[in-house]
């Protein structure tokens, strides 16, 4: 007779017979191969609608035209275009050199504790909600200011690329071979210039794709824009530039007005056609949806093609 | 004479800079904790007048709560309850889902299936918030929403219990909390699966050896020895999905109705927090409405730390336990 001791536990739990574990195995398993299936039918259900829809009502006009008004048909989403540009360039310039510059403290000091802090308030920051971080951006700047603009709408979109390329080029700066900075050092060089000149450009692929995912992140958000950027139909850059007295086309004038006033971006715009009853603008609001989308994969899926080729390069394979 | 001093003096701290480069980084990684604290105080600051005004009331259950900006009377209660329940309901449809991904990604699919694969699911959780809101309102809603919730209601709108929860009749238009719930089950399960998947793969590798030695099949040990070794870790990253569940705003603002109802039923419209703070922000008519909003921000943003910090430390403590030369 069999002891319990002697029995495998495993066995014991799993119930009788071999046949019937057999089946239960096999089961399971194709079980979670249908669930992975499953899971994937409204990324491509999705995709295409929206390349269905968003395709017929895509055309030149549509990139390089105003918006007209409503009711009327035709007409392009260039001021959200231009917008989308002007804050997520914005954000970025604004994210991009305290986020690598951060990245450095806590890839060097991870277990200090001001880098664990850091760390910790990296991942606190990444899951604020989008939307509070709009609040945050509307208490900071528009109230300060008195009004909406395009500087209040980029600096939000800022905080919400910050994790991103802070994670990433930590990441990067760890994979870069410690033998390179201690050459350097060890050549006298000091420890700044290891860090920009070497290490940097070693890992600067790195701080690419975050600028890349970050940027993703950022061109695709609605929420923190609703009360920052607002939105602004008649947003058009040519017109902004040239507006100006003749005397006063310094860049510096012309970065104002560019950033002083309200814009809209492609989510934004989305978000507002979506909700009108006007069937012209419903079928512009999906023809924004598929540019949007293109948008956000391609930068997507360039980025990790781009950091997994980086990744085996500075691994030596 | 005195030129060329101040050049070699400059010189030296340029090229022994590196008390000034140190500060500096300290001084971005600090900016960023700083930055963290920030949004909680100003939050705090600029909804001092709705916290005195309204108390704990603000945000705790009650009863006929009510939502007047034309009364200047505020209480939270009904949107914090519908960001639970579509959160919640989101969960429960998500886990299973997300849990038998992780476990083909990381167990059972070939290798050459492994990475594609895996993008795929990620890529689900790249695609804008706005798109699943269009693509929800005039496919979701009609095509999946409004059958479910029919059936719903007739099957367990009846029983007692349940039926306040679902409770008919859904709208024509599908648009309700349950809708809510399906889209963000959808948009949290990349989440959720991608980060069990990174568990299962820090499990080392002698723990599978050893429970099929024991005669165990692939599944059992799945179930008996994998699940149970990194459910702290599940649970952090099915906490991560919580808190990204709670925080959506755009496609759950598109497809939830906005309606604020007595009814606690899932198949009626509602709100959420965060769907309230979208609709009415811009367009708040007193400024203790204002407050009363950035109010409820405050809380969402405290709900997130919170959950954050408990799926972060959990997920922390399976990588801690696990040495890096024996991971699968």
């Amino acid at each position: 007779m069999i002891t319990l001791a002697t029995y495998p536990v495993i066995v014991l739990r799993s119930g009788t017979g071999y046949r019937r574990r057999k089946t239960t195995n096999v089961l399971m398993l194709v079980i979670t191969g249908l669930l992975t299936l499953a899971a994937l039918i409204p990324l491509f259900w999705i995709i295409s609608y929206v390349l269905y829809k968003g395709g017929q009502y895509i055309n030149l006009a549509f990139f390089t035209q105003m918006p007209r008004p409503l009711g009327m048909e035709g007409g392009g989403v260039l001021h959200a275009i231009e917008g989308t540009l002007v804050l997520t360039l914005l954000a970025a310039l604004i994210a991009i050199p305290p986020g690598v510059i951060a990245a450095f403290y806590v890839a060097y000091n991870p277990n200090k504790p001001l880098g664990v802090a850091v760390r910790f308030g990296t991942d606190v920051l990444s899951g604020v909600p989008s939307i509070v971080i709009g609040l945050f951006g509307y208490a900071l700047i528009v109230k300060a200011q008195g009004h909406y603009s395009a500087l209040a709408g980029g600096v939000a979109l800022a905080i919400l690329m910050l994790p991103t390329i802070i994670r990433t080029t930590e990441e990067m700066i760890k994979l870069v071979p410690h033998t390179l900075r201690e050459g350097s050092l060890a050549l006298g060089a000091p420890e700044w210039k290891t860090a920009l000149s070497v290490t940097l450009p070693a890992a600067a692929n790195g701080i690419i794709t975050g600028f890349l995912l970050g940027l993703a992140r950022a061109s695709g958000e609605t929420a923190p824009l609703l009360f920052t950027a607002l939105g602004n139909e008649s947003y058009e850059i040519g017109r902004i530039i040239n507006s100006g007295i003749a005397g006063k086309q310094g860049i510096f004038a012309i970065l104002d007005r560019v950033l002083d006033q309200p814009v809209d971006s492609l989510p934004l715009t989305l978000w507002k056609y979506a909700q009108q009853p006007f069937p012209e603008r419903i079928s512009q609001s999906w023809a924004v949806a598929l540019v949007l989308m293109l948008i956000v994969l391609l930068l997507n899926i360039v980025a990790r093609l781009w950091v997994q080729i980086q990744t085996n390069r500075l691994q030596g394979k | 004479m005195k030129i060329s001093s101040v050049a070699r003096n400059l010189r030296r701290i340029l090229h022994y800079g590196d008390r000034p480069w140190n500060a500096l980084t300290m001084l971005m990684a600090s900016g960023v904790l700083l930055l963290a604290l920030a949004i909680g105080w100003l939050l705090l600051r600029d909804s001092s007048q709705a916290r005195a005004a309204f108390g704990w009331q603000f945000i705790l259950p009650t009863r006929d709560a009510s939502w007047n900006p034309v009364f200047d009377k505020f209480q939270a209660w009904p949107f914090i309850y519908g960001t639970l329940l579509t959160s919640l309901a989101a969960l429960v449809l998500a886990i299973p889902v997300s849990l038998g991904i992780a476990i083909f990604l990381a167990e059972i699919s070939p290798a050459w299936l492994r990475v594609p694969l895996g993008w795929m699911v990620e890529l689900l959780a790249a695609i804008p918030s706005v798109v699943y809101g269009l693509w929800g309102i005039f496919v979701f809603l009609p095509g999946v929403v409004t059958p479910i919730g029919k059936f719903l209601e007739n099957t367990f709108g009846k029983i007692p219990g349940l039926a306040l929860l679902f409770q008919g009749p859904i709208p024509a238009s599908g648009a309700s909390r349950l809708a809510a719930a399906l889209i963000l089950a959808i948009m949290i399960i990349p989440t959720i699966a991608a980060v069990s998947r990174d568990v299962f793969l820090a499990i080392p590798r002698a723990q599978r050896e050893a429970s099929l030695a024991l005669g165990a099949t692939q599944w059992e040990t799945i179930w008996q020895v994998l699940i149970p070794y990194g459910l702290s870790g599940i649970l952090g990253a099915v906490i991560l999905g919580l808190g990204r569940a709670l925080g959506e705003t755009m496609a759950v603002t598109m497809v939830i109705g906005n309606s604020i109802e007595g009814s606690p039923s899932l198949l009626r419209p509602g709100y959420t927090m965060a769907s309230i703070i979208a609709n009415e922000f811009a367009e708040a008519v007193s400024k203790l409405h204002t407050q009363s909003l950035i109010g409820i921000g405050l809380a969402l943003f405290v709900m997130t730390l919170l959950l954050n910090s408990a799926a972060r430390f959990l997920v922390w403590q399976v990588a801690r336990r696990t040495p890096q030369e024996a991971r699968a």
